[in-house]
């Protein structure tokens, strides 16, 4: 078992230094071929493990590989904890990063830094794996630092282009805000264990929740609450979460495959990843959930709304994704930690596939990506028409869909949670969710009538050349598109309520709301039908219905509401000006704080009055000294005389 | 009967003498010279008082090395004041200031 967790981890590693370091050597097919069979092995090693686990009943793995070094008593190790969760997120994580090679040799075969690329994506599945399969704090960290690191080389991977080098300055710097956080959290971890070890702060968790924290005279928190909360904050940074969720749209700077791979499948998920890690933690303070609870559900509705006035494809499906993640955190808030992974999965699989889709789009539009300048594409480009279908239907939660499955669930578990009275922050949370329903189904459909549907809009030269993309884009299309319709009904039913996750996630009988939508599970079917009857079905199709009034049958419409209602398309289109804050009071507050240290506090003080004050000093004390030095002998007798004889008095007198 | 007291004192006033010299003084480099001669003598005096009061010829030996001293110096003295003569053409002690700060 250790020699083939081994081998998933290093495998992309080596193919990745392969391909970057002898890139020139082994050409752009070369480097292609070595990337992809690594991941190809990575993938296989996974899926090897996960039918090992659920067929042949394989126990959790949670062995120390190496220890680096011990100090103090902590130990720095590298150890692998797979359990249920791990296995599967390994799959989710190889599965959709080796789509995007195969899809890549396609999108990016006219680029100079091809090998490069292929280099950073296998760079980066090896991160990942690191980062899920951590047995500790220190692990995660470093596969948290470094997929942050892949993700800051790849956003600006065309390095000449200013605005990718300030979208990869921006997301690198995001991240490092949630990050500072992130890093408090494990030392307060270990401050109160001791240890980096997984299984040493579940099993200290009681008492760590027993314990205050004083952060200054008068007042108390709960240890376990500031714990959770900083650990949630380096969540926010890295999946996107209101505040800190500004990086996330500027990255579409990157190539198209890594905003799949990265920015919507995968990277992105690690803070729900880690907060589902960490549930025996965060169960223990419901103050914590509230904070994640309310955070997510700001996400999944404000970050919707953005959605529909943008008009660049890839950055409605950013969009998208940050309200994905939104209801993912939601779910995480009501303890509902497996249908936060349930809906990562499923999101997974057809948000990678709606960016791959609009990345087909935008190789047919010769890398035009503004949606006012396309239109009717699916007579041309059929197989990316059906598969950004499907990847929206899935996404907009139509019954039958993966999305369907998860979306629901997370929206049942709020009610649940809602109905059990027990979580601060619930009503809001559940608000937001339904709501965020119909916008979801609103630019979603938006983004498939203005790019697949209505009046050609596009010059008359791109029309000539337009065309279905290559099989390599194409294929990975189609088998990403089967997932997006199949996984939901398949693994609902065990992933859900059969126990997949066992020891793994743990939830306390009493916040268990998943348990509550168990009761009422009778199969993938019946929860069809019953999504048939449900409400948020029709508030969805309404969001279609809509998105098609407007964009199809009265195209002139929009323009007008958008006239109508000014403040508010301005308020949106400045993203709620959280950028504007950013820049002109974070960014430009530093640098007037800077700007005044630097006057005052290094000019005037250090220099002025340190350095060269001293300096000054002396030179004054001498000018007045000089005075004394007269240059005639008898003044000098005189001194040496009067200061004799107030000696002698001195010593004479001094009984 | 003159006794110890009355030597002290003399040594006392010819110090006195030779410190209100160098101090009066503002003309004459020569003057500081003998000045400093008749300091050195008034020290030879306390000298040879205390050797004959207390018995110990040491003291009167010393008086001999301080008359050696004061020889040498005499003549080091004035070849350098030789010197600066024919080096300023003059030995006013107020124009002697070439230290100033």
């Amino acid at each position: 078992m250790q020699n083939l967790l081994l081998l998933i981890v290093l495998a992309p590693l080596a193919a990745a230094a392969l391909a970057g370091l002898f890139g020139r050597l082994i050409g752009r097919a070369g480097a292609h071929t070595v990337t992809i069979l690594g991941v190809a092995v990575a993938f296989a090693g996974s899926a090897t493990v996960l039918y090992r686990m659920l067929y042949e009943g394989a126990p959790a793995f949670n062995e120390v590989i190496y220890t680096w070094l011990v100090s103090d008593g902590i130990r720095f190790e590298v150890g692998f904890l797979v359990d249920h969760l791990t296995a599967l997120m390994m799959v989710v994580v190889t599965f959709v990063s080796l789509m995007v090679h195969v899809y890549t040799i396609g999108y990016m075969h006219d680029d100079d830094g091809y090998q490069r690329f292929f280099s950073y994506i296998s760079l980066f599945t090896f991160a990942m794996l690191m980062l899920v399969m951590s047995n500790n704090f220190l692990q995660l960290f470093f596969g948290w630092e470094a997929v942050g690191l892949v993700s800051y080389l790849l956003i600006g991977f065309w390095y000449t282009r200013p605005t990718a080098i300030f979208a990869n300055m921006k997301a690198f710097l995001v991240n490092r805000v949630g990050d500072f956080g992130f890093v408090l959290g494990i030392a307060a971890i270990v401050y109160y264990t001791g240890s980096l070890r997984y299984a040493d702060a579940f099993a200290a968790a009681p008492e760590i929740a027993a314990q205050g924290f004083i952060p200054w005279a008068g007042a108390s928190w709960n240890a376990m609450t500031v714990v959770c909360i900083l650990l949630f904050i380096g969540a926010m940074g890295k999946s996107a979460q209101v505040p800190l969720h500004v990086w996330l749209p500027d990255s579409m700077e990157g190539p198209t495959p890594i905003s799949a791979l990265i920015h919507a499948a995968t990277m992105v998920t690690a803070g729900i990843f880690m907060v589902a890690r960490m549930s025996p933690l965060f169960e223990l303070s419901p103050t914590a959930r509230s904070f994640v609870l309310v955070i997510g559900a700001t996400t999944a509705l404000f970050m919707g709304f953005l959605g529909i006035i943008q008009n660049d494809i890839k950055r409605v499906v950013a969009y998208s994704t940050l309200s994905q993640l939104g209801y993912m955190t939601v779910a995480l808030g009501v303890s509902a930690y497996s249908v936060a992974i349930f809906h990562l999965m499923t999101h997974a699989f057809f948000k990678a596939l709606l960016f791959l889709a609009a990345g087909s789009v935008i190789i047919g539009m010769h890398h035009e990506q503004d949606m006012r300048k396309m239109g009717g594409l699916r007579r041309y480009m059929p197989i990316t028409y059906w598969t950004s279908l499907i990847g929206s239907l899935a996404l907009i939660g139509f019954p039958g869909f993966a999305g369907f499955y998860s979306k629901d669930s997370i929206i049942e578990a709020v009610h649940a949670a809602l109905e059990g009275g027990k979580v601060s922050g619930a009503g809001y949370a559940y608000v937001c969710v339904v709501v965020g329903v119909f916008v979801t189904a609103f630019y979603s459909f938006r983004m498939i009538f203005m790019t697949f549907h209505g009046e050609e809009r596009m010059d008359h030269h791109t029309k000539e050349h337009l065309h279905e993309s290559p099989w390599v884009v194409t294929v990975p299309l189609v088998l990403l598109a089967i997932p997006s319709v199949v996984i939901g009904g398949w693994t609902m039913g065990p992933v859900l309520f059969g126990g997949y996750f066992g020891e793994a996630i743990r939830v306390l009988p009493a916040n268990d709301v998943v348990a509550k939508l168990g009761e009422e599970w009778h199969g993938p079917l019946a929860f069809i039908v019953e999504g048939f009857t449900s409400p948020t079905l029709y508030i969805a199709l309404a969001g279609v219905a809509t998105a098609w009034y407007l964009y199809l049958k009265a195209p002139a419409l929009p323009a007008r509401i958008r006239a109508g209602a000014e403040p508010i398309y301005r308020l949106l289109e400045n993203k709620y000006y959280f950028d504007w804050f950013n820049e002109n009071v974070l960014a430009a507050g530093s640098r007037w704080f800077g700007n005044r240290f630097w006057t005052i506090g290094d000019q005037f003080v250090i220099d002025g009055a340190l350095v060269n004050g001293s300096a000054r000093t002396v030179g004054l004390l001498g000018a007045l000294v000089r005075h004394l030095q007269s240059g005639l002998l008898y003044h000098y007798a005189f001194a040496m005389i009067i200061g004799l004889s107030a000696l002698l008095a001195y010593i004479l007198y001094r009984a | 009967m003159i006794g110890l007291p009355h030597y002290l004192t003399l040594a006392g006033i010819v110090f006195s003498i030779a410190v209100a010299g160098i101090f009066l003084n503002r003309k004459n480099v020569i003057v500081l010279l003998m000045c400093i001669e008749l300091m050195l003598l008034a020290v030879n005096f306390n000298f040879v008082a205390f050797s004959h009061f207390l018995g110990d010829l040491s003291g009167q030996v010393f008086v001999f090395f301080i008359l050696t001293v004061a020889a040498a110096e005499a003549a080091i003295g004035l070849a350098i004041l030789v010197v600066l003569f024919r080096e300023r053409r003059s030995i006013d002690v107020e124009e002697l200031d070439t230290m100033r700060g």
